[in-house]
């Protein structure tokens, strides 16, 4: 695109996606902030009237709002966490030649590939029920209570589900990332005398910064709207112990009918999101640079 | 102390057998290159040497202590490597500062050395920056930087010029070959390059699908090579072999003389030619001459000898300088 005249065609020629990707953008927006200032209830249908800032007032003064705001953090936090760490730790893992390399990575992978339902209701099912569960039966097998998962710690067990799927993720970001490595590089912090652990320290993890950087990134976008794990295994609860912010508009909405309330719910999400982004982008998209 | 002994060593990778066996005693304070072509099995010497690779076979010996078993890091030496894989995040200081710091040395000694390094190299300004800022020479200089702080019994160097455009190989070898004389530290060198090899080396091992094919020092290989491969590889351009009746005439399989060993005149000789290439260098004119009955030969006139593509030239060897091989291409003394 060096002339003016094909950067003007250039122009042109994108003009009607770009449009239609705005009205994509603009219009639910505008209708979701446009009924958020409305009375709507889907049980009074054709009584719709003018509510001013009501809508926004009691949903953020609503307890179940705050519960939501944690829940939503601890669950982007919680799952960051386990799959930052247990993705470096799988993709050295990974990395190492062995026997049976390429089918374990596929094992590795196929989690991923897993649509969120039915990798929650396996986990409920089959793994945390307390009578029939995988781990019940470890746990009568040495003589302990079985545990309720679901019940006894909601958000922890939501959080687990949702760290399972998403840990191939990282760890095949990562790995692709570790095997960037320069194995000079290896070679000379060995006759350098750096130990493994310092060679992790000083080598490795300085030239995951960038990956680890875009699994944070592209992770947190997701994990703040986490929702088919949640409705198909606690349904948000026990009480709203487990109800993040995605859900508790759903549930505004579908569950009370309320969607005058759950519009306001949703802006106030877009709001926070846009917080999170502004600060993550300030923390670490620094290293994303240069 | 600084002295490294191979006694039999080997290497085996897989059903591929890339040194069959080797022993090599390399003095203190040497300046020992190892050159050959590319698959030779230098570099792995090498890594041997370092331990990034475990032998096959064999004893290797530094500094007066059995270090076949040690990891790298306990043998003491430093290399520098082809990459320089110098540490793209840390600035030089702490790329130079790294051994010492692994070494667990305290900060103000740590920063002394540093300082020194720097000194040494001319690296003083660039202490600050990161790697990607240096151009390929300073690069160059950081890896050593690194290498030297630790002030090992031995460095080692794997093709650490091959990165560099020509003229700065130039340099960078005259400073290498400068630091040795300052340091007085053994040093062996790899490369595929006769010319580092010979203007650099207090002693050249030239090496041949693993094998060791001769020591000695650069004009102890340049004058008296004890087969052709040696023969053929040391020089520049390559020794011309003849075979046939007219190596039998001087009671060898084949003979080798120098380009550089060949008379030339225009009116009479012991061979007659017809020119093909000159490559004019200024000082010298590197003619390429298709001798009657013998094939091309290469041949070294001064600068100024008057011949053009297509003329008619005789070569005659200069008397004693004609080199003579049997039939397994071994020297005949």
């Amino acid at each position: 695109m060096a002339t003016l005249h094909t950067r003007s065609a250039a122009r042109a020629m994108m003009a009607p996606s770009v449009l239609l990707l705005l009205a994509w953008m603009v219009v639910p927006l505008a209708m979701t902030i446009y009924f958020s200032f409305l009375r709507y209830n889907l049980l009074m249908p054709g009584m719709e009237e003018w509510a001013g800032f009501s809508n926004y007032r009691y949903f953020l003064t609503d307890p179940a709002f705050f519960q939501a705001l944690f829940n939503t953090l601890a669950i982007v936090l919680g799952v960051l966490l386990i799959t930052v760490i247990g993705g470096i730790a799988l993709a050295i893992l990974l990395d190492q030649p062995m026997f049976g390399q390429g089918i374990v990575r596929i094992l590795v992978i196929a989690p991923f590939l897993i649509m969120p339902t039915v990798a929650a209701l396996v986990w409920k099912n089959m793994f945390m029920n307390p009578v029939n569960g995988l781990f019940a039966h470890l746990a009568k097998a040495v003589g302990l209570q079985p545990y309720d998962f679901l019940n006894n710690s909601p958000l922890m067990s939501i959080i687990v589900i949702v760290a399972w799927q998403w840990l191939p993720f990282a760890t095949l970001i990562l790995l692709t990332a570790l095997q960037s490595l320069d194995e000079e590089q290896k070679e000379a912090a060995q006759m350098d005398g750096a130990g493994a652990w310092s060679r992790f320290i000083y080598l490795t993890l300085p030239h995951l910064s960038r990956a680890i950087t875009v699994v944070i990134l592209i992770q947190t976008i997701f994990l703040l709207s986490v929702f088919a794990e949640i409705l198909v295994t606690t349904n948000g609860g026990p009480g709203t112990q487990s109800t993040n912010l995605t859900f508790l508009v759903y549930a505004q909405a579908l569950l009370q009918f309320d969607v005058g309330g759950a519009s306001a719910g949703g802006i106030i999400a877009v709001i926070l999101a846009n917080i999170v982004a502004f600060f993550l982008m300030r923390m670490i998209g620094k290293t994303l640079e240069a | 102390m600084g002295s490294i002994t191979l006694n039999s060593v080997s290497k085996v990778f897989g059903a591929h057998t890339v040194i069959p066996s080797i022993d090599l005693k390399i003095d203190e304070g040497e300046f020992v290159v190892f050159v050959g072509p590319s698959g030779c099995g230098k570099s792995t010497l090498l890594r041997l040497i370092a331990g990034l690779e475990d032998v096959s076979g064999g004893k290797i010996v530094i500094d007066g202590k059995d270090a076949t078993e040690l990891p790298p890091a306990k043998r003491r030496l430093s290399m520098v490597f082809q990459s320089y894989a110098l540490y793209p995040h840390m600035s030089v200081r702490s790329n130079i500062a790294f051994p010492l710091k692994m070494a667990g040395e305290d900060t103000s000694v740590i920063d002394k050395k540093v300082a020194d390094a720097a000194r040494v190299l001319n690296l003083t300004d660039y202490l600050d920056r990161k790697p990607r800022q240096l151009s390929g020479g300073q690069r160059q200089r950081v890896a050593i930087g690194r290498a030297i702080v630790r002030q090992p019994v031995a460095f080692l160097f794997d093709e650490p010029l091959s990165n560099l455009d020509a003229a700065l190989r130039v340099n960078m070898r005259l400073e290498i070959s400068q630091l040795h004389q300052q340091l007085k530290t053994t040093m062996v060198y790899v490369t595929h390059d006769q010319v580092e090899a010979m203007t650099m080396a207090d002693k050249i091992v030239v090496l041949n699908r693993g094998n060791v094919e001769q020591v000695g020092s650069p004009l102890d290989l340049y004058h008296r090579p004890d087969n052709l491969f040696v023969a053929g590889f040391i020089g520049s351009p390559k020794m011309n072999f003849i075979t046939g009746d007219i190596a039998k005439g001087y009671g060898a399989h084949t003979i080798g003389v120098r380009p550089e060993h060949l008379d030339l005149s225009t009116s009479a000789g012991a061979w007659r030619g017809t020119v093909g290439v000159a490559e004019h260098l200024g000082s010298d004119t590197f003619l390429h001459i298709a001798v009657d009955k013998v094939g091309t030969m290469t041949a070294r006139v001064g600068g100024d000898f008057p011949v053009r593509h297509g003329d008619q030239v005789y070569l005659s060897p200069q008397e004693g300088r004609v080199h003579r091989f049997d039939e397994t291409g071994l020297a005949i003394r």
